[in-house]
């Protein structure tokens, strides 16, 4: 891995030329997941949380970011995954989302952060068409990296909280 | 080169609406027959920026009806017509015209013209009156300033047609009139002909034409077909045509010597707008002009300098402390270096807190910007009533929260109104009950803690307890053999649907007023009070938190969430004695507290938290109340109270149900504030009548 990641390095110069884009990556039940590096504002490890009364299972409640109250949405809930408990290396990614109600800052737990890709536009392959997951429409892409295959996520409906359109 | 005006359509719109305001109250200072040239020049400047804006921005409607409207001050400035309280009463319509037409513009609305076109026939007859009587004295043949103005005609072009023929004219066997003539046939022809050349009726030669005119042709035809009908004369005459648009909305009088109606014809059109005017002379409803006005609150705040120059020093002096932890945390901590550490810290503290505050004094206003409304409003409804009021204005500098203002203006309206309308009595009543004849309205404003407390007090009548009591009776808000207190009464009229008013005026009386002014109060998180004494008169107070972003605030815990009651809700706290607790159908306790039953809300359960005592002996009640609905919260401990800064849950998230935002708290936790209202109605409890509660089952909710 650490071959692919120096040779990212080496052609980090060049990204503004293709359609690359840079994507971090997170890990989730063994699966490698990736969002839009742009879209990232930091990275933070596990800490309290006030719990929003009546809110999907998936919410876990808001945390204060430097002032600004800020909502934690745990992405296995989110995916209907099992539950894990949380430990040192449960991360919360802080990610800006532009949703139609405005732009939203929001955290999601993962199990751990794993690495930045730079992936091109074109490498990204459309999901199965598999209508009967309910998940795939959270799916952006897949793409090989190496021997590995990594989900990029597209955000946006990830984060989407009308609570009338998620399962609960 | 081609500027693009747009960008200044906002500045504009704000200082003509503060010329407005100008012109507003420096009318409203004006007595009739008592002129002061100085409040005389600031009406007109305002007017004559007004216009001259409007007209830069291509505004022709405003600039059009303000043009009437300084024609009329200026006359009066200089003297040839003496003010009369009819123009004030016009002048001030006009104002508000002006004000809706400006709203409308801003706002990219169609503009409603019928109202203005109406204020501006009646000052062209107060204009043209004005024109005949001076027609008298001045040497004929002087022409009048266009006066005369009407609204556009569609998509026709306007041209003005300058004709200066050669006095040999005729001798090329050219007749004029039949020139008019054929122009007259391509559209609607107006005609000014100018006499000033004929000489002396010595020296007048038959033969010659000494006339020239100034057309103004309005037609689709284009300036060809013009060009068409003069191609004879072409040599014999000086030509000028110019295109004018739909710029000159004013059409010229008419001063024809041949052959010309326009004697019959104008005075017609006098009459005719006389008709108009008896007719139209409803004034708009003023709260129409309200209503828009607050539509186009302005979103832009101006900060007087000294406050900015305060705010960087503020800056400065964080800077220098800044610089100095910096110094301090460069290198080995000695103990000498941890004494400056603390002392630097205690700066930046103190630092901290001045900036804040002088943050928050920014977006403070002085409240006169609410009061300045009030001397239009008091003089036109006393007018209205044919009662004689003065108007005490306390505090005007005393300042508040922007938002806040904006919010306070309706409510304070609306109890200005009912002092006026209800409070005060007719001068004669007053005079039979042995008070002066006018009778007294003082809006008080000042600063009370961390509140700005506004008194609304009147000289009138007071409340007449006996008659709120009969009528609450008759509503079915208390019952006949209750015993109510005085204040208790004087509560009443707050109650939803209440009005003791015989009559219902267009001013108030509709009984859906005192209830919407409380809510409006509370939303703010304020609180209205009412005293009164009969024949004396009665005071409305209202405390209002200086700003919306700070609440006082009570901590509760839930299990193990810690939640924040708005303190101003809280009516008292107890534990409770299980004797008084009953249940009703539906698994809703009911506590009997002093005659009073209030329903429990539990506040684990409403809220789904697990872990929270569940035993109503062990844990506290908190009574709140909202909307004049009282409930009991139960809460595991209450903590302290302290202020909290109030932060949007909304911003990040979205609405949730019960609660009305966030903060955080000095460890840095995140705990959310409690909306009450939104908190009855989560849990299903709802007034039905008005002395029975239902409440619908929490567990078919939670299902």
């Amino acid at each position: 891995m650490e071959a692919v990641v120096d040779e990212l390095l080496d052609s980090a110069d060049e990204h503004q030329e293709d359609n690359i884009c840079q994507f971090l990556t997170f890990m989730m039940a063994d699966e490698e997941y990736g969002v839009d590096i742009l879209a990232v504002q930091e990275i933070r490890g596990w800490e309290e949380i006030t719990q929003i009364p009546n809110s999907p299972t998936y919410v876990k409640g808001a945390i204060n970011l430097r002032g600004t109250i800020v909502p934690i949405i745990d992405l296995r809930a989110r995916f209907g995954l099992p539950q894990v408990p949380y430990s040192s290396v449960t991360v919360v990614i802080v990610v800006k989302v532009g949703l139609q109600s405005g732009d939203k800052i929001m955290g999601i737990v993962v199990d751990a952060v794993s690495d930045v890709y730079s992936i091109s536009e074109s490498d990204a392959r459309d999901v199965p068409d598999v209508t009967n997951t309910e998940n795939t429409e959270f799916v952006h892409g897949l793409v090989n990296v190496g021997e590995k295959m990594v989900v990029l996520l597209d955000l946006e409906r990830v984060l989407n909280l009308e609570f009338g359109a998620s399962k609960n | 080169m081609s500027i693009d005006l747009s960008q200044f359509f906002e500045v504009f719109f704000e200082e003509s609406l503060e010329g407005l305001d100008v012109m507003e109250s420096e009318l409203l200072n004006l007595t009739p027959g008592d002129l002061d040239n100085e409040t005389i020049n600031t009406i007109f400047r305002a007017a004559h920026s007004i216009k001259g804006g409007s007209g830069t921005f291509g505004f022709t409607h405003v600039s059009d009806f303000t043009h009437v409207l300084e024609t009329l001050l200026d006359q009066i400035r200089e003297g040839s017509r003496e003010l009369t309280s009819e123009h004030v009463n016009l002048l001030l319509q006009s104002v508000d015209c002006l004000r809706e037409m400006l709203g409308d513009l801003q706002n990219n609305q169609e503009t409603d013209l019928t109202n203005a076109t109406q204020l501006k026939e009646k000052f062209e007859l107060i204009l043209s009156g004005e024109e005949q009587s001076s027609n008298v004295q001045s040497p004929a043949g002087q022409q009048q300033v266009a006066i005369e103005a009407q609204t556009d005609h569609g998509a026709l072009d306007t041209y003005e047609v300058v004709f200066k023929p050669q006095h040999h004219l005729f001798k090329t066997g050219n007749e004029p009139i039949y020139l008019i003539e054929e122009l007259a046939e391509l559209g609607e022809l107006d005609v000014v002909a100018n006499l000033e050349l004929i000489p002396d009726i010595h020296n007048i030669s038959a033969d010659e034409c000494y006339v020239t005119w100034t057309f103004y042709l309005e037609t689709d035809k284009g300036e060809d077909a013009i060009k068409e009908v003069f191609e004879w004369v072409e040599d014999d005459a000086e030509i000028t045509i110019t295109l004018c648009g739909g710029l000159f909305g004013d059409d010229p009088v008419e001063e024809n010597t041949a052959n010309e109606p326009s004697a019959s014809e104008s005075s017609a059109q006098t009459t005719a707008a006389s008709k108009n005017e008896t007719k139209n002379d409803v004034s708009p409803a003023a709260n129409k002009a309200a209503s828009k006005a607050a539509s186009t609150e302005s979103t832009s705040i101006r900060v007087s300098i000294d406050k900015v120059d305060s705010l960087i020093n503020m800056v400065g002096e964080l800077v220098i402390t800044q610089a100095m932890l910096t110094q301090l945390g460069e290198g080995e901590i000695t103990e000498n270096k941890m004494m400056a550490l603390q002392e630097g810290l205690a700066q930046l503290a103190h630092n901290t807190r001045d900036l804040q505050e002088s943050v928050m004094r920014i977006r403070m206003l002085p409240i006169s910007f609410v009061f300045s409304r009030f001397p239009r409003l008091v003089r036109d409804t006393s007018q209205k009533l044919g009662k004689e009021v003065e108007l005490k204005l306390l505090g005007e500098q005393t300042e508040l929260d922007k938002t806040v203002m904006e919010k306070i203006s309706d409510p304070m309206v609306h109890l200005v109104r009912n002092s006026l309308d209800h409070g005060l009595e007719t001068p004669e009543q007053r005079e039979e009950a042995g008070k002066p004849k006018v009778g007294t309205v003082t809006l008080n404003a000042f600063h009370q803690g961390g509140n700005i407390v506004i008194e609304i007090m009147d000289d009138g009548a007071g409340l007449n307890t006996q008659k709120i009591k009969q009528k609450a009776i008759q509503n079915g808000l208390i019952n006949e053999g209750d015993e109510l207190s005085d204040d208790e009464i004087n509560e009443l009229i707050f109650m939803p649907g209440f009005s003791t008013a015989d009559q219902v005026s267009d001013i108030s009386g509709r009984g859906v007023g005192m209830d919407v002014v409380r809510r409006n109060i509370q939303s703010l998180n304020g609180s209205i009070e009412v005293t009164s004494e009969q024949g004396i008169g009665s005071t409305f107070t209202i405390r209002l938190p200086l700003t919306l972003a700070i609440l006082d605030g009570q901590l509760v815990t839930v299990a193990q969430h810690t939640y924040i009651i708005p303190l101003i809700s809280i009516v008292e706290s107890l534990q409770i004695d299980l004797k008084m607790v009953n249940c009703v159908g539906g698994g809703l306790n009911v506590l009997r507290l002093r005659d009073e039953y209030i329903p429990i809300l539990r506040l684990h359960q409403i809220f789904n938290h697990s872990g929270a005592i569940e035993d109503l002996d062990k844990g506290l009640l908190v009574i709140v109340e909202s909307d004049n609905q009282k409930v009991g919260l139960l809460v595991d401990d209450l903590l302290a109270q302290q202020q909290v800064v109030i932060k949007s849950l909304e911003a990040n998230y979205q609405k949730v149900e019960g609660v009305s935002g966030a903060t955080i708290l000095g460890d840095g936790r995140v705990s959310l504030i409690i909306d009450i209202t939104g908190l009855i109605k989560l849990a299903g409890l709802k007034k039905a009548g008005s002395t029975e509660l239902a409440i619908e089952s929490l567990e078919s909710e939670e299902a």
